[in-house]
């Protein structure tokens, strides 16, 4: 287990999430946004945020307000997208098919981020991610 | 001269031979720079980005070069040790003498994935996954969870029947054999065989589980059967494709060897039937 606390996870949701729709939901034990016009970047097909607790871990998505540039924390992977779990980012990436893999689940396509983190919390079994970091 | 073998035929020698080179690389951290690496560009490999390692034509090539560099390594070790590959469409239980505890050990238990048994067991002291992405350092295997079922040879022969290398875009939605043999399209074969063996092989940072090498060389012997049953197709692209690796493009991260460079394997080894 991670022995992190939910009210530290939380903490570093909130401390991190500023490109998450959802920042500023740190109390709600489920609150879901359902796929909606989030496209302001272009792409019209860019999935709507969510946030809700799956499993008992916080996990959201949403895009990044940087329009996917990286936005400073690891090489660009262009995804324009991210997804926390209990506030650590969950690297993810859009396949040309519009499917999402992450580096949980990296050969194994799901068909939304939601899912996506849905199978990563799944295949977690209660560990934490680790910080993202490129070697 | 380096012969890679079917991992079914090794004897009970060039086992704990390979066994012992890889506890060694593991003990002197070079082993941990391969997982270093391979996680690096899976995570930068992007389907409209540059492209290296994965999804794109230089799969192939970058994966033939990865495993040379791999087993050079091996070699520094102990010099009559090669990689071995592993046929998973005849090999394809959890009842296969590569699970074996002399050998690579079985799949994980219930309760946490934990690998129990064989070198690689975390009791066994000489196998921390230190590259991770998650809190656990311990090999964990999910064999065949959820009744996934490893590619048959009907499946591999149909992959092996395309006779264009690859097609633009030049990534996960391409047509062709390299993205039929990467598995983003159609029967799916090495990504499928990835998931199937689950744990660690299933995510970025697969390369800890020993099996990755044996896995890849076997799809580095497809591709040169492949080479074998369509001698007049070419690697594509030929030149001048954006955030693609051309044919005599140099590949990251070595920045001094070429796709063209790979496409014979008979320079670095051979096999042990006529592929």
């Amino acid at each position: 287990m991670s022995g992190i606390t939910r009210r530290q996870a939380l903490g570093v949701a909130a401390g991190t999430a500023a490109g998450l729709a959802a920042a500023g939901a740190a109390h709600a034990a489920v609150r879901t946004a359902g796929p909606r016009a989030h496209g302001a970047q272009g792409t019209a097909s860019v999935p709507g945020s969510f946030d809700e607790v799956y499993k008992g871990r916080r996990i959201q998505g949403g895009p990044m307000h940087d329009g996917g540039h990286g936005g400073g924390h690891h090489g660009g992977h262009g995804a324009g997208y991210a997804v926390r779990i209990d506030g650590e980012e969950l690297h993810v990436m859009r396949n040309a098919d519009g499917t999402w893999i992450s580096v949980i689940n990296h050969y194994e396509p799901r068909a939304t981020p939601r899912a996506l983190a849905r199978a990563a919390v799944t295949e977690l079994q209660g560990a934490a991610l680790v910080p993202l970091a490129l070697g | 001269m380096t012969v890679r073998k079917n991992q079914a035929q090794l004897t009970a020698d060039e086992k704990r031979r390979f066994v012992n080179a890889l506890l060694a690389l593991k003990r002197n951290g070079q082993y941990d720079t391969f997982v270093t690496t391979h996680n690096a560009f899976i995570m930068s490999d992007t389907d409209n980005g540059d492209r290296v390692g994965h999804r794109s034509p230089s799969f192939l090539p970058w994966h033939r070069r990865f495993l040379i560099q791999f087993e050079q390594a091996l070699q520094s070790v102990d010099p009559s040790v090669a990689l071995p590959y592993w046929d998973w469409t005849a090999d394809r239980t959890t009842a296969s003498s590569l699970w074996a505890a002399d050998f690579l050990g079985g799949t994980g238990r219930a309760r946490d994935g934990q690998v129990m048994d064989g070198p690689f067991a975390a009791a066994s002291g000489g196998w921390a996954v230190n590259v991770r992405v998650d809190g656990r350092d311990f090999l964990r295997r999910a064999l065949g969870s959820g009744g996934r079922q490893l590619p048959t040879k009907a499946e591999v022969d149909s992959v092996l029947a395309m006779s264009t290398y690859d097609a633009p875009p030049w990534n996960s939605s391409s047509d062709g054999f390299r993205n039929h043999l990467e598995g983003w399209r159609g029967v799916n074969l090495h990504n499928r065989v990835h998931v199937w063996v689950g744990g660690q092989m299933a995510t970025g940072v697969s390369p800890n589980d020993p099996v990755f090498w044996l896995h890849h060389a076997f799809i580095d012997k497809l591709w040169s059967e492949w080479q074998r049953r369509h001698p007049n197709s070419p690697y594509l692209p030929a030149a001048g494709t954006p955030n693609v690796v051309d044919l005599r493009d140099t590949m990251r991260p070595w920045n001094d060897v070429t796709p063209a460079d790979m496409l014979d394997h008979r320079p670095h080894y051979t096999y042990d039937t006529a592929a």
